[in-house]
Order: structure tokens, then C-alpha cells, then sequence
């Protein structure tokens, strides 16, 4: 054993073995859109399919970034809270501004909407670090105080954009397209993009899988790991920012309920894509199509008559046990 | 060989992994009243050997008896009711749960649907006090020492009824004075009856406790020897299958005056050490001798800036504060843990994540890192520190211990550091490695950087290095080089006494 060497022993698989494990929600992915377009062919026309891209924009983006807390061994709870906070302080901001409505007007609530969600984020991360809670905990903690600062803000009521002009403006970032595909989805394959140029490709992104490995094993050996920890909860601050930027234009208002139950759906579509729980790896790919996966799975509910869409919520439940059952026992064979 | 009944046996055993066959034909008696001690390099098949006669894994070919009586384990419970016990080498214990709960564990005593606590604790101070311990049964086990923690499995395995009791490197983590009490406790097994089977690193120690030998080599029997014909040297001849009377390098001599490279002043790690200085020089490899527990792994992370501690440190005689480990890797020190698995290695990672970690920015162009660039650096440390492995896209964990020790070097030696702290740096290493490690380190002091070592082993302290500080109980207890780095009288500076027996 001590004495193989590589002329001695056979490379099992050689270069072109497919790792089930990162294919799997693709496999399961392609199966559930053959599925639907067996149930209902409408499922698979064009102008279905980019209405369920655009539907899942949202939960796609911030799973994103919850891809990358998790990868380092966090969690976040405040996201759902956190997109109704921002979108509301961004729409109150617009709703002061005044002055003549302009894109100059748009683009810096934007930047402030940004922000805003990276303060939310630095909030949970430093907490989380320097006071050494444990992250479920802490973003419960701010979870509740997020939503009760919209509901605050709202007086119990809605927060509506007042002036139609800008609404107008702001309109197409949800409902326009480029070349035919709806700009909520280019802006989520960009952020899914950056993301996984992030994680895979920079010091940062292995430093977050490193410290979602093994947090002392990373401090031995010479990582910041609450910088490290930390800048995870920014960079899913951010995604939420950026996912109210293309939610705010589709209501022009945020509610009370606006993004409630998101960080559940977020931490599904994370772990449907493949990213342990446990962290040390990060699926940002994977991710995206665990978003799909649960806006899929609601679309074919609504078109066929298989189970009430009703049962929404317990369909993505079971489909989020089955995919952990399924992981285990394929990490299991390996 | 032994007279006793012969309990249980192997006979032409042979296991195989998918394709590799990693034992092939071993045949082993375990007499009741004999301590049978089974030794080989790693990978030389001694845990798979051990894990066939406890039931943890079946024999692809051969046959296990017990009394004569060919039988076939449904697992290591079924072994355990059959009477053959298992004392892990890890601790397998609780740490929230005290003494008595964990030796119950899974066996609790009860009376009616209440749980017995008074007669479990009875029972459980009364198993510790048998192996020669004191320890509270109400205590919770992760308030124990590492080796009262081992006595505390022990006195769980021993829980059942047991006629062969096997101990799979159980010194490993022990001090002296702690393996001495193990090894009271095995001589009382033996004088009870019970069939002992024994795996070691340490030969000094087989050959102090054992009956009789089992060598391996590669998977195969090499040998079975009674153990008084046998010693420590020929058993490492025979693991090895060459000559081993070089395991330690030609000992060069200590620089003479060479200039100080770090000094520690007056340094305080709270609740582990106090006001202890010495000095590294350069060129130079320092011994840190002592008992576990005595403040040696703390005094070093307290001083590499891996804990809180107070006091001065000057490297090349200026004085610095590290704050993170990333500091003092910034000022050329670089530290490898005891814990190569806990602290040293992303083990659920691959080997070129794990080279680079602590120099990636060596690996950057632009924001981007240079995997092309990763991947050759792991090519030249799999040639530099000959780590063995079959793939290279293997994660960390999938090494054996002395290769994760060569890359856990080589990713060390990556940040280019002038002072090596090395702690524990054979522990669970097979012996043809850690000639190869003593070489190396050898090697680095002769190449002008400093060197510290951290060592229970003390022939490993006394082997390579110049000069040898001991502590005890948190403190520096003294200094021994030359002449008087011996054996005897590093332990009387570790443990205070003049040596009764040792």
C-alpha cells in the first residue's frame, strides 16, 4: 500500500468521471421539465419557461448568496426580513427624494438600496464574529427586527411607490426584456456569474470554503476567519439588495408580507444545489438550479391538476428531504 | 511460543479494498494470559488485521475462530457479546456526559423506567479505581485529561465481558508516566486470563509488555517471535525490511554562537503558562520536552500569536506582538500543529487546495488564483517530500498519516519561513517516515532557519535536537544539553521527582 506508485495503480475512472454528486439537481432538473412538458405542453413553450425564470429570479439571487454563508459554515435567517426592510426604506427614499422623477433619481436609490443591504449583511456577520453567537441565533434575532422595522415604517399598512412618473421608469426593470429575455433573469445569471467567479476563482472564495471546511484548521493557517465570516453575510446582503432592486418595480410597494418564508426557499434552493449545510463546499451553479427546481415543480402544479396548488409549500418540503436522502447515500458509495 | 488456551485466531486471512488487496494471508493466535503485540508500518495492514478479529470488517478469504470454533461476526457488537473488545484509538466519548454515563452508555443500569445513577456511578468509580485511577464518576468527560479520558474508554470497553481485549495503539497520546499505568493495567489482564492483542508504534514499549511479536510488512506476515528473542532494533529491522540504525540524522553540532533569532520573555499564556523565556538561535533545533498538559503546545501558539498571552517576544531582536497567526507568518515563523487533522488540514479537501492555503497569494495573478501554478507546486512537493498517493486529486483525509504529515510540511515550507515550530511531529507516523521527517528537519537547521521541536517521545527529543527545554505544570522546569540530555534526567525536570523506576 505504502509502495504504489502511479505506474503501479490503475487512475479508477481516468480524467472523464462525472461527479454524480455536483450533476444530480441538473439530472433532476431535466427530469422534472421533461415531466412537465409530458403533463402539459404549454409547460415548455418559450413564454412559459421565461416566466418561471423571471418568478424565480428572486429566491435565485439571494440563494446565491446564501450559498456563500453556508459554504463557510453560517446560516442566515434574516433574509426574507431583510429584502422587506430594504425594499421599503428604498421606496420611502424614493417617495422623499422628489425633484423631477429621472433614471439619475432610480440609480441612486439604488446604490443606497445596496447600501443598505450590505450594512444589514455587515450587521449579522460582526455579531455573528465578534460576539461569537451562533449564526442561527443571531439572524433570527435580526430576522424579527427587520420585519418589525417594515411593519414600523409601514404603520401596519403597505409602503407604495407614490409618484406613477418614476414608476413608470422603474417599471421595465422588472417587465422589460433584452433581446427577448426578461431582464430579472439576465440580472440573476450575472449575479450567479460573479458569484461563482467569486467562489471558485479568488483568494476570498477559497478562503470561505477553507473556513466552511475547518474553521481551525483555516486559523492555523493564517486565514482571517471573522473577516472571512463576515464579508459572507455582505456579500448576501448585497444579493438581497440586488434581488429588491428587480422585486420593487414588479409592485411598486413592499409590505409586511413582502419576502416572508424567502430564507426558507433560499436555504432549500442552496441545499437542493448541492451545498452542504455543514459547509466546505459551495454550488453556486447548483444553487440556481435548486431555485428552478422549486419554481418548476410550482409551475407544474398550477398547470396540471396532479395535487392542489394549495399543497405548494408541501411539495417543496418533501423535495428538499428527498434531495438531502439522495446526497447521503451518494456520499455513502463514495 | 505461549502455553495458554488459544481464545481466538486468524487463520490465512486475507482483506481486500476493491482492487487492493491490503492483507493477504495472515495467520495469528491470541493465547488467553499472553499479550500478543502486532507491529508494522503504516499500511502495513496492522488496523485492518485488528478491525477482521473485532468484527468491524469481514475477511474476503480465511477464516476467524473462536475456541477452535470457526465463526463469522455480524458486526463488532456481535463480537463484543462473544467477548472481544475494542479500545479505539480516538476517544469515542461523549464530553458532555460524565465518567459514569459514558461507560453505561447504550448499557445503562436501571431500576424500573428510572435510570440507576447511584448504582452506575458506584460501578464506574469502582471500573476507573481497578485501572489503577482515581477520576469522580460525576464528572463530565470533557473536564478530563486526555489520558483520563483514555482510561475512561478503557474502563468502558472493559464494561462486558471480555476474554480478548484489543488495543489499538493506546500510548499514542500518553505520557510516559501515563503509559505506565496502561501498562499495569495490561499486566493485570494478563494475569486474569485474558487473551491481550496489542498494536504499537512504540517498540520499546512492545518489547516491555509483550509475550510475543507479529510483524507486518505490506499486508503479509513477516514474522511471529516470542518477544524475549527479540529487540526494539530487530523489530524495526524486520517492519522496515532494511536496517534502521540510521533513523536519526548524523547529529551535526549546535551552532556555537549564532545569532538569536527569537527569544520569549516573561511569556503568559492565562491558565496554561506562566513566565516562561527561553531562546532559539539560528541553525539551531530546540527540544521541547515535558508531560502533556505541562504548557508546551499553549507557551508556542501563545507566542505565535494563536492565543492570548502576554509577555515580550523578539524576533532578530525586535520586539513584535502577534496578534493572528498571520503575523507571525508575515515575520517568517510558520508552526505545524499536533493536530494535523483538526488544525493542520482541510481533510475533506484536495491536496492542492490544502498545499496553498497559507500562501496563496504566492498563487495570484491579478484577483484571480492560478490553479495551472497550484497543481505544478503540488507536483514539486510530491517529488521534494516524497508524499505517496495514488492520485493527485485525492482530498487530504485520504492519505495515510506520514503522507498528511509530508504535505502538511510542504505546505509549511511554502510560505518560505526562517523558524519551523513543529509539534509532535511523528505522532502515529510508521518508522520509515519519520526517518525521513527527522532527515528533513535535520536538513532545515543545516540550511541556517531555527527549528523547534515539541515531542512526548523523548528518544525523538534526544535524537534530533541541539538542545532540550522542559516544563512542567506550566512552567519552564529546565534546560539539558550535551552530556545531560538524557532520558532520566528529562523526565526528573517533567515530573518534578527523581526517577522511582523509570
Amino acid at each position: 500500500m505504502t509502495h504504489a506508485s502511479e505506474t503501479t495503480v490503475p487512475r479508477p475512472g481516468g480524467g472523464f468521471r462525472i461527479d454524480l454528486k455536483a450533476a444530480a439537481p441538473f439530472i433532476a432538473l431535466a427530469v422534472l421539465l421533461v415531466f412537465g412538458a409530458l403533463l402539459n405542453p404549454n409547460f415548455v413553450s418559450a413564454a412559459n419557461l421565461l416566466n418561471v425564470l423571471t418568478r424565480c429570479a428572486f429566491i435565485a439571487i439571494i440563494a446565491v448568496g446564501a450559498t456563500f454563508v453556508i459554504a463557510s459554515g453560517g446560516l442566515d435567517l434574516s433574509v426574507g426580513s431583510m429584502a422587506a426592510f430594504i425594499a421599503g426604506s428604498m421606496i420611502l427614499i424614493m417617495n422623499g427624494m422628489g425633484g423631477d422623477p429621472t433614471i439619475g433619481t432610480i440609480a441612486l436609490a439604488m446604490l443606497i438600496a445596496l447600501g443598505i443591504g450590505a450594512l444589514c449583511g455587515l450587521a449579522n456577520g460582526v455579531v455573528t464574529t465578534a460576539g461569537r453567537i451562533e449564526p442561527f441565533i443571531v439572524t433570527l434575532g435580526t430576522m424579527g427586527i427587520f420585519r418589525a422595522l417594515v411593519i414600523w415604517l409601514a404603520e401596519g399598512g403597505s409602503i407604495a411607490m407614490k409618484d406613477q412618473e418614476l414608476r413608470a421608469l422603474y417599471r421595465p426593470v422588472y417587465f422589460g426584456n433584452v433581446f427577448g429575455i426578461p431582464i430579472p433573469v439576465l440580472v440573476f445569471l450575472a449575479v450567479a456569474a460573479i458569484a461563482a467567479f467569486v467562489l471558485y476563482k479568488t483568494r476570498f472564495g477559497r478562503h470561505v470554503l477553507a473556513v466552511g471546511s475547518n474553521e481551525e484548521v483555516a486559523r492555523y493557517s493564517g486565514i482571517p476567519v471573522g473577516r472571512v465570516r463576515t464579508l459572507t453575510y455582505v456579500v448576501q446582503g448585497l444579493c438581497v439588495a440586488v434581488a429588491v432592486l428587480v422585486y420593487v418595480p414588479r409592485l411598486g410597494a413592499a409590505t409586511p408580507t413582502t419576502g416572508l418564508l424567502w430564507e426558507l426557499q433560499a436555504i432549500t434552493a442552496v441545499v437542493i444545489g448541492g451545498t452542504a449545510l455543514r459547509g466546505g463546499t459551495g454550488r453556486v451553479w447548483g444553487t440556481v438550479c435548486g431555485a428552478l427546481i422549486l419554481e418548476v415543480v410550482g409551475n407544474i402544479m398550477v398547470l396540471s391538476d396532479l395535487v392542489s396548488e394549495y399543497l405548494i409549500g408541501a411539495v417543496q418540503g418533501a423535495i428538499i428531504i428527498v434531495a438531502m436522502l439522495v446526497q447521503r447515500s451518494m456520499s455513502r458509495r463514495t | 511460543m505461549g502455553s495458554g488456551d488459544i481464545v481466538l485466531e486468524g487463520r490465512g486471512l486475507f482483506r481486500s479494498f476493491g482492487p487492493v488487496e491490503v492483507l493477504s494471508g495472515i495467520d495469528i493466535v491470541l493465547r488467553a494470559g499472553e499479550v500478543h503485540a502486532v507491529i508494522g508500518e503504516n499500511g502495513a495492514g496492522k488496523s485492518t488485521l485488528m478491525r477482521l478479529l473485532s468484527g468491524h470488517l469481514e475477511p474476503t478469504k480465511g477464516t476467524v475462530a473462536i475456541d477452535g470454533v470457526p465463526c463469522t461476526f455480524r458486526g463488532p457488537v456481535d463480537a463484543e457479546h462473544r467477548g472481544i473488545v475494542l479500545v479505539h484509538q480516538e476517544i469515542l466519548l461523549a464530553p458532555h456526559l460524565t465518567v459514569a454515563e459514558n461507560i453505561f452508555l447504550g448499557r445503562e443500569k436501571r431500576r424500573g423506567l428510572i435510570l440507576d445513577d447511584r448504582r452506575m456511578n458506584r460501578e464506574a468509580a469502582a471500573a476507573v479505581l481497578d485501572l489503577g485511577a482515581d477520576i469522580d464518576p460525576t464528572t463530565a468527560v470533557e473536564r478530563l485529561s486526555i489520558a483520563q479520558r483514555q482510561l475512561v474508554q478503557i474502563a468502558r470497553a472493559l464494561a462486558v465481558d471480555h476474554r480478548v481485549v484489543i488495543f489499538d495503539e493506546p500510548t499514542a497520546s500518553l505520557t510516559p508516566v501515563e503509559a505506565d499505568a496502561l501498562f499495569r493495567v495490561i499486566a493485570r489482564l494478563r494475569e486474569r486470563g485474558i487473551a491481550v492483542l496489542y498494536i504499537s508504534h512504540r517498540l520499546a514499549e512492545v518489547k516491555a509488555i509483550a509475550d510475543v511479536v507479529t510483524v507486518l510488512r505490506d499486508g503479509r506476515l513477516v514474522a511471529h517471535h516470542d518477544a524475549s528473542e527479540l529487540e526494539p532494533f530487530d523489530m524495526a529491522r524486520l517492519m522496515v525490511g532494511r536496517d534502521m540504525s540510521n533513523l536519526y540524522p548524523e547529529r551535526r553540532p549546535p551552532p556555537a554562537a549564532a545569532d538569536i533569532v527569537l527569544e520569549a520573555r516573561d511569556v503568559s499564556v492565562p491558565g496554561f503558562v506562566e513566565n516562561a523565556s527561553f531562546v532559539l538561535r539560528k541553525g539551531e533545533i530546540l527540544g521541547f520536552g515535558g508531560l502533556i498538559g505541562a504548557g508546551r503546545t499553549e507557551l508556542l501558539e501563545g507566542v505565535l500569536g494563536l492565543r492570548p498571552s502576554t509577555g515580550e517576544v523578539r524576533v532578530n531582536g525586535k520586539a513584535v506582538r502577534f496578534r493572528t497567526v498571520h503575523d507571525s507568518m508575515q515575520a517568517g515563523i510558520v508552526y505545524l500543529s499536533e493536530d494535523r487533522k483538526g488544525k493542520g488540514l482541510l481533510v475533506g479537501q484536495d491536496l492542492r487546495t490544502n498545499l496553498t492555503l497559507s500562501a496563496l497569494d504566492r498563487f495570484r495573478r491579478g484577483p484571480l488564483i492560478d490553479k495551472a501554478r497550484e497543481w505544478a507546486a503540488l507536483d514539486r512537493a510530491i517529488t521534494a517530500f516524497d508524499i505517496r498517493t495514488r492520485r493527485r486529486d485525492i482530498n487530504a483525509g485520504q492519505l495515510s498519516g506520514g503522507n498528511q504529515q509530508k504535505l502538511l510540511l510542504a505546505k509549511s515550507m511554502l510560505i518560505e519561513p526562517d523558524i519551523v515550530v513543529i509539534d509532535e511531529p511523528t505522532r502515529g507516523i510508521d518508522i520509515g517516515t519519520k526517518a525521513e521527517i527527522y532527515r528533513f528537519i535535520a536538513k532545515l537547521a543545516a540550511d541556517g532557519k531555527a527549528v523547534i521541536v515539541i515531542s512526548s517521545e523523548m528518544p525523538e527529543l534526544i535524537g534530533v535536537s541541539h538542545r532540550v527545554v522542559v516544563m512542567r505544570g506550566g512552567h519552564i522546569a529546565g534546560e539539558v544539553d550535551g552530556a545531560r540530555m538524557t532520558e532520566a534526567e528529562i523526565v526528573v525536570l517533567a515530573t518534578g521527582v527523581a526517577a522511582q523506576a523509570a
